[in-house]
């Protein structure tokens, strides 16, 4: 093909025509939030006023120096700590135990990911039923041996606990399935390899599975950490935050900042607070997946 | 393909002992499959028998299975809230949310992968970075440029924020570059130009890729909360999602019936489709994640 300066820039037109919206939107709705986001942190606003006045650190500072806000980080790190904890440590177990020559095994694996597609909404809709004190299934089920259901949705203490139950429940077969793929990519020699050198099954899954895992595990650990800081659906229709913010989490902060009490200001520190946060935990992925395609 | 059944872990058999340790692994493996399949199943089975009970029974002594089966929480959930119009709006902002990121993703991976351009790495560069920054922190400022668009309550105010594909376009070019090169340059030799080579090879060649894509891209679409509550302030704009969400909040406490009847509403369509194409979804979602 012959590279003249025309053809070479009909190629760059179509370059541009080609990713130019992409990019555009990207521009529009992704980058320029961003920036607007910084902005708004420095401003007081209600949204109706057409003056901002800068106010320099205030947003901020009356922020952090809220009780409020460090309630919200806590109850932040609860949930995602009990979310990603329970759906790595439970993920993996049921990919090893299924990981075998199993009948139904695809169709078990199916059922499980089956609430992965699921719209967060209906599943919470569904799960304020279940938690009903008295008409739901846990109720139901906890009356056969006796006990009363607490007030899940209603308390300080269980609401919590409720959320990151119906958390785990919505997105276990995701770790499930992702696992699985990990224990597929173990090289069989390995195994027939530590048979050799005389390994029971807890010194072939202590030096073969588990090193095997690990970078599906990181994978897992990183984007379940990204995706419960993201969570707001489940949130939104099982508690709305409550009862008394005990289920507030960064993000439905800034939502409640942004669209109820129409505080454009700190909605702006909170969105800046959490894009520090996640573009942190982004970055040490993307670290290591570089380094493992580099030396591995 | 990276979970065919062909690749399942067996291992040798020493002696009686191992191979019984071997059955009772399996005996654990057949336990949690049925535990697992039980907790997935139970709060869906509890759903579709409370959409068969009448109040008097929900309200009453709990039963495991509809005493007086009846079809009336259909018609009250249908008319409680315009159920047909949110399906009309969730099909019109999926289909079209889908269909743009879609028509994005293949686009800029072609660019990508095959045309060329100064400084491909940088706009590389910008797409990645797009990935850091998740929509849930540009609500407020896309609610202000949305309005001042005049787009509140349009599907093009539900549709076109979310519409930009990082994601989806790494996959493809991934898929793209992976094609026979031999297979493109032979079209280019006998002429094709750009556009030729991408609708008539590339894109047939690449079409499980593409099917996959467009189907996590359906789904996420569909499940779509947050930004269709912001952007939509009536109930004849409202999808499926808000809609259930709605529905619950009037009728709450009062109908359990009804509003299960309402949940199935979303939740039978969805798993239809997912019995079907699951294979796609699921190990669409294990490559992804593996191949990083």
């Amino acid at each position: 093909m012959r590279s003249t300066p025309a053809r070479q820039r009909r190629e760059w037109l179509l370059f541009i025509l080609l990713i130019g919206p992409n990019l555009l939107l990207f521009g529009i709705f992704t980058y320029w939030p961003l920036i607007y986001n910084g902005y708004l942190s420095f401003v007081r606003w209600n949204f109706l006023r057409p003056v901002k006045p800068f106010v320099w650190f205030d947003n901020y500072i009356s922020v952090f120096t809220s009780g409020l806000f460090w309630e919200i980080v806590l109850n932040t790190l609860v949930f995602t700590v009990w979310s990603v904890g329970l759906t790595l440590v439970l993920g993996l177990a049921l990919a090893l135990l299924i990981n075998q020559p199993l009948r139904f095994r695809n169709a078990a694996r199916a059922a499980l990911f089956s609430p992965v597609v699921m719209s967060g909404a209906v599943v919470a809709v569904v799960w304020s039923y279940i938690f009903d004190p008295r008409y739901g299934l846990i109720d139901q089920l906890l009356g056969l041996v006796g006990l009363n259901s607490p007030d899940w949705l209603g308390s300080t203490r269980w609401a919590m606990p409720a959320v990151i139950i119906v958390y785990v429940w919505k997105n276990l077969g995701y770790a499930v399935v992702i696992y699985l793929a990990g224990l597929q990519g173990i090289p069989r020699e390995l195994y027939d390899a530590a048979l050799v050198d005389g390994a029971g099954p807890w010194a072939r899954f202590r030096h073969v599975t588990l090193p095997g895992l690990s970078p599906v595990a990181f994978f897992l650990s990183v984007t379940s950490v990204l995706a419960t800081f993201q969570a707001f659906d489940i949130i939104k229709v099982l508690t709305e935050g409550g009862p008394v913010n005990a289920t507030t989490t960064l993000i439905f902060y800034l939502y409640e900042l942004g669209f109820v009490t129409y505080d454009a200001g700190k909605a702006g520190v909170i969105a800046v607070v959490l894009f520090l946060i996640m573009l942190v935990l982004t970055l040490i992925q993307v670290r290591y997946l570089e380094r493992r395609v580099s030396y591995g | 393909m990276a979970l065919s059944d062909e690749l399942i872990l067996t291992q040798p058999v020493e002696n009686a002992a191992a191979r019984r340790a071997g059955q009772r692994w399996r005996a654990a493996g057949y336990l949690a499959m049925l535990l697992a399949v039980l907790v997935i199943g139970l709060p869906v089975y509890w759903t579709l028998i409370a959409a068969f009970k009448t109040s008097a029974e929900i309200y009453g002594p709990p039963t495991w299975f509809p005493r007086a089966p009846t079809l009336a929480n259909f018609p009250a959930a249908w008319n409680a809230a315009p159920f047909g119009r949110f399906y009309v709006n969730s099909f019109i902002t999926t289909l079209g949310g889908m269909g743009l990121e879609v028509l994005f993703a293949v686009t800029s991976a072609y660019a990508l992968a095959f045309v060329r351009f100064p400084r491909k790495d940088l706009v590389f560069l910008l797409l990645l970075a797009a990935l850091m920054v998740p929509v849930e922190i540009t609500i407020v400022p896309n609610y202000l440029t949305i309005a001042r668009l005049g787009w509140i309550n349009t599907y093009a105010g539900i549709i076109i924020p979310g519409a930009a594909i990082a994601y989806g376009t790494f996959l493809l070019r991934q898929a793209f570059l992976a094609l026979p090169y031999e297979v493109i340059e032979a079209a280019r030799v006998d002429g094709a130009g750009h556009l030729r080579t991408l609708v008539s090879i590339v894109i047939p060649m690449a079409q499980p890729a593409i099917v996959t894509m467009a189907l996590l891209s359906l789904v996420a679409k569909w499940n779509d909360f947050l930004w269709p509550l912001i952007v939509t302030n009536t109930a004849n704009m409202r999808t499926l999602p808000i809609g259930i969400y709605w529905l619950r909040n009037s009728e709450g406490t009062i109908n359990w019936g009804v509003v299960m009847a309402g949940s199935l509403f979303l939740i039978i369509p969805v798993m239809i489709v997912f019995l079907f194409v699951q294979r796609y979804i699921v190990e669409g979602i294990a490559t992804g994640a593996v191949k990083g």
